[in-house]
Order: C-alpha cells, then sequence, then structure tokens
C-alpha cells in the first residue's frame, strides 16, 4: 500500500476487493431511530451570552480603532506655531489655513495645535468635549518594524511577546487569572463574560487571552455556513443537525464531543444574533467607508443589547512613504466622519455614556520628510479618545521637534499608562494584574 | 470490530495497559483512528487495508517510514541570500551616513532593507504552501507530523527572527530527526540559527549572559517548570554563552563562551552547551516531560504539569517514559509502544481528539480526495482557524485541544470544507467559484460496489458517509443527510453526495479524530 497523496491519481480513491471483510455492509442494516425533535432548549447556556436582556446594560463598553501603517501624527495633530515643523516638512508641512485651529479646551497649557482639515468630525467633537488627544504616546527603545510594534501595543509589553492585553483582561475577569499565568479553561468559567468582537478576518493578538477567542467576522455573510450558497434550502438539515444535542452528548458531559455540540450551537445563536442585530438599519446616516461600516455594525451590536464589552475596528493604509499629503488626508477624513458618525449613533441610542472608543496606531512617523514627499516609520505618536466621559483636550505634552533622537520624536507618555486607566476606570479591573507593574493615569477620564 | 452507538453511555474503565492489542481487535475503526492519529487520515480503501494487516504490520508501516522512498527536499530549495546582513564595507558607509547625518545614504539602506523584507515574506509565504503541500501530498505522513510537533515543541517564529530560509533549515531539521534522538533534537536546537536569534542566544555572553534560551530549554523544551532551579538557569545561561550563528550556520564563539566551572541540575564542572543538554537528559523529569507532551499530541488533552496527571493518564506517561529511558531517549521506541498498545484503542481515547487546522485541512483532502483548489485559500483559512506554520503564537506553540475552536473558528471551519468541496466561498457570490471538477461518488464504498443493482439504499449511502468521514453515526442525523440529499438531487448521485458530505463535515463531531 502506498499513502502518497497523489492529487493526479484517482485510482488510489475507487474501491478494492476488501467487501468480503467488510462489516459495513453488515452494520448499514442498523435501523436509525427516526428523527427526534431536538430538545436543543433544554440545554443549559443554550442561549449563551448573546441574547439581550430586557432592560438597560450599566456596563461599559471599550471600543478600539486600529489606525494600521503608522499614522503620521505631526500631519494629523499639526504643531502650525512651531518653525522647526516647516523646517523639518518643507514641502508637506500644513499651513495654518489649511488646519482645524483648535481653541483652549481642557486644562493642560496652551494649545498651539491644529487638526487636519480633513477632520471636521473630530474637531466638532473636540469642541464637544467629547475628543481627547492624548500627545507623545510611545514606549522605550522604539521598535520601527509594523510587526513588531504592532505586537508590543497588542501585547502591551515591551519585548511584543505574550497574550493581548485585552485577551488578559477577558482572563482576568472571567477565569480569575492574571498576567503570564497559564490555566486551563475548564468549566469554571464565569459565562457572563463574552468573548471580545473584531470585526475583521483574523483575531487580533490584543484580543487573544487564553480563556477564549475574541469573534472575529468580516461581515455578516460570512459569520454563517457558506453551505447555503451552494443550495438556500439545505439550511434547515444544517440547522437541525447543529440543534440535535443532547441525543448526541457521548461519554460524559465534559467530554470534547460535548463542548463541540455546545459550541457549535453558541455560534448558531449568535451567528443570528449578530446577523440579526447587524441588519438592523442604524439610527443615522454613516459617510461611505470601510471604518464607518465597521463601526456601524459594532453601533448595531450595541445596540441590540449584546453583553460584550471590547469590540476592535480597523483601517489600514497610514504607511505614508512616498506622496502623502492628499492620501492621508483622505484616511484621516474617512477615521474622522466614520467616528462622528458612530457618536451620533451612539447618543440617539442612549448608549453614548457607556462607549469609549480609543484610536491608536503602531508607530508614529518622522520628523524629517524623505526624499518621496513622504514620512519614514517613527516613533511617538498621539492617540485619540472619544466619548462624552472623557475629559476633553489635550493630555500629556507635545514632544519637543528639535530635541530628536536618530531624528525621531521623544515619547511623553508611555502607552501602558493610557492602558492602564482604562482599566482601572473604564472596564474596572485592576490594571498591575494584567500589565506589567503598576502605571501612573493621565486622567484622561472623568472621574 | 465494534459496533456504533449513538447513545450516552457510562465511562468504563480505562484500558491503561500498553501491552499490544491483539488482531481480533483491531477492525476498521481501529486502522481509521491510527491513520488519523499518527497521520492526516486515509482513504477508505487505506483504513481496510490496514485493518487486513492487523497492528503490527500496520503500525510498523507507519513508523518505519524510512523504507518508503519520498525524495527530501534540499537546502537549495529556496533562496538563502535574501536576508544576508550588510557587508564590512556597508556597515562602515551606513555608521559613516549615521554620523554626518546623510539622509539621502540613510534613506537608501532604510529602502534596501525594506526590499529584502518584502521579498523574504513572500518567500516565507511560498515556504508555508511547501509545507503543506508536502504535508498534503507525503507517502510517510507521521514525518511530517512529527514535524509538526517538534514546530508546535520548540516554537519559533518568523515574526521575530525575519528570515525564512532560517526558518525553513530548522524545518529540515525537525524533518531529519522527526522520530529520532531527543538528546540529538536538543544539542541541535542549541545549534539553530532560527531558535538562537528567537531567543536571544546570540546575545548571550560571558560577561553580560542572557538567561532567555537557557531558561525555556529547561521549562518548555525538556524538565517542565518546578523541575529545577533559579541557579540552574543562571548557570544553564553560562554553559550557552558564545553559542551564536553567522550568517546560516552556528557559530562558537570562543572569546564569549565562559569557560569557568558551573553546576547544572547536580552536575559540576566547566559545562558547555552539551554539558547543559546531557545534564538535563540525566534528570528523572527529562523523560515524563517529552513523553507527557506526546500523549497530549497523540492521544488526549492533559496538563503537561506531570505531577498533575492522575489515574490512566499518569499510569500510561510513566510507563511511556521507562521505555524512552531505557533506549536512552529514542523516540521511535515510545510511539511504536504507543501506537500498539490497548490504552491507544480505549473508547475513551478514540474519537475525542479536536482536530488542529492542519488536521482538519490536510485531513479533507488527504480522506476526501477533494481538490486543493487553492494553497493561498487555504493556508488563509489555517490562519484563521489559528494555527499559521512558522508562526506560532508565542515560545510556548499552540496551546491545540478546546483553544482552536471558538464560534468563529467553527464556522472558518465548516465553510472551508464548504469551499473545498464545492469551489464556493463563503465571501463570494456564486459567479466565483473554483471548478476543479471533483467527483465525490469515489470515496463512497457502495458506489462502487458492482454487486448492487442499480442505486445502494439511501441510508446505506449516509452510513457510509458517517462511518468513514465521522466514525461514528450521530443519532438522527442519517435522515437529514437523505433529506438534504433529495433537495439537491438523489442520495446516490455526485449532488447528492456532495450535500452530504458537505452536511456531515458541518456537524460537530467532524471536529474530533
Amino acid at each position: 500500500m502506498n499513502l502518497h497523496n497523489d492529487p493526479t491519481n484517482a485510482k488510489a480513491y475507487t474501491r478494492r476487493a476488501f467487501i468480503q471483510n467488510s462489516a459495513m455492509l453488515a452494520s448499514a442494516a442498523l435501523t436509525v431511530p427516526a428523527f427526534i425533535q431536538s430538545s436543543a432548549f433544554a440545554m443549559p447556556k443554550a442561549e449563551h451570552g448573546l441574547s439581550s436582556i430586557a432592560g438597560v446594560n450599566e456596563d461599559n463598553i471599550l471600543v478600539i480603532i486600529q489606525l494600521s501603517g503608522g499614522n503620521d501624527g505631526l500631519n494629523t495633530v499639526v504643531p502650525y506655531r512651531d518653525d522647526a515643523y516647516y523646517r523639518m516638512r518643507p514641502s508637506i508641512g500644513i499651513k495654518p489655513d489649511g488646519l482645524h485651529i483648535l481653541s483652549k479646551n481642557g486644562s493642560n497649557g496652551a494649545v498651539d495645535l491644529g487638526l487636519n482639515q480633513a477632520m471636521t468630525g473630530i474637531r466638532e467633537l473636540y469642541d464637544e468635549g467629547q475628543c481627547a488627544i492624548i500627545q507623545g504616546v510611545g514606549y522605550p527603545n522604539p521598535n520601527r518594524s509594523h510587526f513588531a510594534s504592532m505586537d508590543i501595543w497588542h501585547t502591551g509589553e515591551t519585548t511584543g511577546t505574550g497574550d493581548g492585553w485585552l485577551g488578559r483582561y477577558i482572563d482576568a475577569q472571567c477565569c480569575g487569572y492574571g498576567k503570564g499565568e497559564s490555566g486551563t479553561p475548564d468549566g469554571s468559567m464565569d459565562d457572563k463574560v463574552e468573548p471580545p468582537i473584531a470585526i475583521g478576518n483574523e483575531a487580533p493578538l490584543m484580543l487573544t487571552g487564553r480563556s477564549m477567542m475574541p469573534v472575529s467576522f468580516e461581515s455578516a455573510e460570512l459569520f454563517a455556513w457558506a453551505g447555503k450558497k451552494y443550495n438556500e434550502d439545505i439550511v434547515e438539515e444544517h440547522r437541525k443537525l447543529t440543534d440535535m444535542v443532547n441525543e448526541r452528548i457521548e461519554h460524559e458531559k465534559d467530554s470534547n464531543n460535548a463542548f463541540l455540540l455546545r459550541t457549535a450551537m453558541d455560534a448558531r445563536v449568535s451567528s443570528d444574533t449578530i446577523r440579526r442585530a447587524v441588519s438592523e438599519k442604524p439610527l443615522v446616516n454613516y459617510p461611505n467607508n470601510a471604518l464607518a461600516g465597521q463601526l456601524s455594525m459594532i453601533g448595531a451590536m450595541i445596540r441590540a443589547g449584546l453583553k460584550t464589552r471590547v469590540y476592535y475596528a480597523s483601517i489600514g493604509s497610514f504607511d505614508t512613504h512616498a506622496n502623502q499629503l492628499g492620501g492621508h488626508a483622505r484616511l484621516l477624513g474617512q477615521f474622522s466622519a466614520a467616528v462622528r458618525a458612530f457618536q451620533n449613533d451612539l447618543k440617539a441610542q442612549g448608549n453614548d455614556s457607556r462607549v469609549m472608543t480609543m484610536a491608536f496606531s503602531e508607530f508614529g512617523r518622522r520628523v524629517g520628510q524623505n526624499a518621496s514627499n513622504g514620512t519614514d516609520h517613527g516613533t511617538a505618536a498621539p492617540m485619540f479618545m472619544f466619548g462624552p466621559k472623557v475629559r476633553g483636550g489635550f493630555h500629556s505634552r507635545h514632544p519637543s521637534l528639535t530635541s530628536l533622537e536618530q531624528g525621531d520624536l521623544k515619547y511623553t507618555c508611555d502607552f501602558r499608562s493610557v492602558y492602564a486607566e482604562v482599566l482601572d476606570e473604564w472596564l474596572s479591573t485592576k490594571s498591575d494584574e494584567v500589565l506589567d507593574g503598576k502605571f501612573k493615569h493621565l486622567r484622561v477620564l472623568q472621574s | 470490530m465494534g459496533t456504533y452507538t449513538t447513545h450516552t453511555q457510562p465511562r468504563e474503565r480505562v484500558e491503561t495497559s500498553l501491552l499490544p492489542i491483539s488482531d481480533e481487535e483491531f477492525g476498521y475503526r481501529e486502522a481509521r483512528h491510527l491513520l488519523w492519529r499518527a497521520g492526516f487520515g486515509g482513504t477508505d480503501e487505506q483504513i481496510r487495508t490496514l485493518a487486513s494487516w492487523g497492528p503490527k504490520k500496520a503500525v510498523d508501516f507507519i513508523i518505519d517510514y524510512e523504507d518508503i522512498p519520498f525524495e527530501n527536499d534540499g537546502p537549495t530549495l529556496f533562496d538563502k541570500d535574501i536576508m544576508t546582513p550588510r557587508s564590512r564595507e556597508e556597515n562602515m558607509a551606513f555608521r559613516l551616513a549615521q554620523q554626518t547625518g546623510d539622509e539621502n545614504t540613510l534613506n537608501r539602506f532604510r529602502e534596501m532593507r525594506q526590499r529584502a523584507q518584502r521579498e523574504d515574506r513572500a518567500q516565507m509565504r511560498e515556504i508555508r504552501h511547501w509545507w503543506l503541500t508536502r504535508m498534503i501530498q507525503t507517502p510517510r505522513p507521521l514525518e511530517e507530523k512529527m514535524t509538526l510537533f517538534w514546530h508546535g515543541h520548540f516554537a519559533t517564529s518568523y515574526r521575530t527572527i525575519e528570515n525564512s530560509y532560517h526558518m525553513y533549515q530548522q524545518n529540515r531539521m525537525f524533518r531529519g530527526l522527526a522520530l529520532g534522538n531527543f538528546r540529538t533534537l536538543l544539542t541541535s536546537i542549541i545549534r539553530d540559527p532560527a531558535m538562537l536569534r528567537y531567543l536571544n542566544n546570540n546575545q548571550n555572553r560571558k560577561n553580560a549572559p542572557n538567561e532567555n534560551l537557557a531558561r525555556e530549554i529547561m521549562e518548555l523544551f525538556s524538565l517542565g517548570e518546578g523541575n529545577y532551579s533559579e541557579r540552574d538557569i543562571k548557570e544553564g545561561a553560562r554553559a550557552l554563552t558564545g553559542y551564536t550563528y553567522r550568517d546560516d550556520a552556528f557559530f562558537f564563539s570562543k572569546n564569549q563562551h565562559d569557560e569557568g566551572s558551573k553546576r547544572v541540575l547536580s552536575v559540576n564542572g566547566n559545562i558547555d552547551g552539551d554539558g547543559f543538554v546531557n545534564a538535563i537528559i540525566r534528570s528523572p523529569h527529562c523523560a515524563p516531560f517529552i513523553c507527557a507532551k506526546l500523549y497530549k499530541f497523540f492521544v488526549s488533552e492533559i496538563p503537561t504539569d506531570t505531577k498533575a496527571l492522575e489515574g490512566a493518564e499518569r499510569t500510561v506517561v510513566r510507563a511511556l517514559s521507562q521505555v524512552m529511558e531505557q533506549s536512552r531517549f529514542e523516540v521511535k521506541p515510545v510511539l511504536r509502544k504507543l501506537f500498539l498498545s490497548r490504552h491507544f484503542y480505549d473508547p475513551s481515547v478514540m474519537g475525542n481528539k479536536i482536530k488542529s487546522p492542519i488536521d482538519l485541512v490536510v485531513g479533507a483532502v488527504r480522506t476526501l480526495n477533494t481538490p486543493v483548489r487553492n494553497l493561498v485559500i487555504l493556508s488563509q483559512a489555517i490562519d484563521k482557524m489559528g494555527q499559521s506554520l512558522f508562526l506560532p503564537p508565542s515560545v510556548k506553540g499552540w496551546d491545540g485541544g478546546r483553544a482552536w475552536i471558538n464560534t468563529s473558528t467553527l464556522f472558518t471551519r465548516q465553510n472551508t470544507l464548504v469551499y473545498m468541496l464545492t469551489g464556493q466561498m463563503a465571501q463570494s457570490n456564486r459567479l466565483f467559484v473554483d471548478r476543479t471538477p471533483y467527483d465525490p461518488r469515489l470515496i463512497v464504498d457502495c458506489m462502487n460496489d458492482p454487486r448492487i443493482q442499480g442505486d445502494p439504499p439511501d441510508e446505506l449511502v449516509a452510513n457510509q458517509i458517517m462511518d468513514f468521514v465521522l466514525g461514528r453515526r450521530p443519532y438522527g442525523a442519517s435522515d437529514q443527510l437523505v433529506s438534504a440529499a433529495y433537495k439537491v438531487d438523489k442520495p446516490a448521485s455526485t449532488d447528492g453526495i456532495r450535500t452530504m458530505l458537505m452536511l456531515t463535515t458541518s456537524m460537530p463531531e467532524y471536529q474530533l479524530c
């Protein structure tokens, strides 16, 4: 016999004369009992989590927006009174008449900064006190590789290794174990804790811990069985096969088989719930861009009362090495308009005060422009936080444009300070159990 | 051969004996189980052949794979020079540009490096496709399965080392030692450029020791937490000083090596890297730790902390480690003993392991004979399921077991099978369907039985599909399969069988092997 699997040789798959030995034909005589209506609804945890509960859910929600590729902080929040800025960016420095000049708002010193003119929506949020801008966010020994720096932001570790920081938060909530501890998730989970939801085709490291994987989906369409595209009518059988659970548990209640049957039904239920939620027309109009589409789905899930506390969306193409002015402004315009619509949506739902949105990028870009009217990978950059519960205005200090390190900004705020405050104040957990050490809060959030 | 049961049964006493299973007890189910666990599943014909051979011949055939010819891809299959470090002259020019602030030159170097990285990432993708193809086609499935085991055990990620050729080199090393000697694996891993870089041993110098590699070797690769002291780590790190690499090869930097006297795991002397490995191998904790990892990979989910084991698992892991110690750390006798043992075929073991994403995808092609269709798509699907080859999540490798499964990976698993069976992708409309021909009738025994006049009975078709594809007949499932088949055609037809396969592979039980 040969175990070689030669795709061109179909002969290997035809039958041979083993039929005499075969017990298959004999066992085929066994009759299978007629299908009995599923008792799925008797299953414990059948509606695990995603069902909406009548009444108001008071739990705070965190929405992460990732600006992938390294957003050019200096052309997002522009230090237009600093000559060094125009000196180092002779052709891509944005003049004051191309900016939203920000008024002093908040308590952290004079505002010599303007927002890129594409960011009208965020300017409005700033004026309403619903936008906090944290300046000069970075970490020691900056890494300029997209991969490595993204891992650092995702893990909350300067080594960029280990589980995601929000994954560890989920671990702490549901299973009571902290950073670096390995516990095999068994039946002892707090089933009120929901997995985070990411819009996109992969499970972001940030949301990945040891106890549960994030639910991720690109679109409602992908979060469903694709067999229905082959034939719409066989969905009925697929559903029945997923719901006939009790009759099929083998061995003990905690066998892998039982675990899979339950998860399959959870998947069916959450697929139904999420697809039902996102099929609702939003209360406000969203602009037509990819990030807005993601945020409108998140808005719909929040509105439907899902108990998920962490959502994740992302927008790419910030790696502006060449001719960046137009393209960068277009991206910022999409980001800004999407966030504005999202905040409007949450307000119309009455959910705005329990949702906070945080936007970050893996690094900023170099202070000096390059030879192609673009910018290369740099270091510190501003972070944004949105929502009625932030202290609007500027936080931390803007890094100096003249005292540089190898042509790059020196960070003035460790990103883990922001994480720590979000964990302690917004998600009501202990940040030092999730992060490596204690980090001083900036007081970006209202107390 | 046992009968198929569909009802909840009280768990009977688990068979703990490592004595060999008898010929009479080794039937279709047992052969199917062996093919899945020691490989990536087999065709109906392969299952029947192994069953007819009996356990001894079947296990020897799987394990003594060197007898089966299969070309081993050589070191020149991929380009080793993409990430070659800057030359001495280039380095001087670079430093000069840094000192003088020569932005143009610096930009040129930056661009050169970014171009090399792009090219290298492309080669990494090719290498991933190459390995996936190898797993799909190999006549020696255990060789690839063990290569995958060592990749997860000595987990090294491309993300950190950013050198695809070093990942390829490491993969070849694992394949060469797939069923080799564990001591040799340890002495090879402390000389492996990818590992040396991944755990920073290239920075482990006499005057500034870096403990990363020494720590992980003891904690994750050989002994397990609690079975060594902090002092052993410190002294072990000293033993590994100067173990680094140049270009693509191990390099022993004598100047950086600490020649002083050390004490590791109660062994004294001027210990070097090999001395460190010898001290580990002498520890009573080494064989149980490795056998527990093998057990976890081939038999069932258990804690890697051997002290936490109880009952049957404890007995079996102990017995296996005795085999390992007696054979001076050869892996082959351990697996031969295991695959032949009565314990391996206990009802609590068979069909109760969650398939890894690789098992799922490679196994689908190898058992159902589906077309591969598009390696890029399959490889992305495997990523989404959480097992990116050459990119394990951390030095601990993949957790495996239930960690593979959640609501989104379940849909990805089901939909990948839909794609393989029909060419239909979840994210595209019905116009963009891969039309590679696939005749699923060939894998259903009764469809090819010359003694059956006309169509075989509906229920026979459904049951044969479940026996072969699931290894069980879940309660009530046959009726649903037949009902769905009639919606597209009839059960004994190409589209009917395709439909039944789609539904069978969407069942939670399909995730088990």
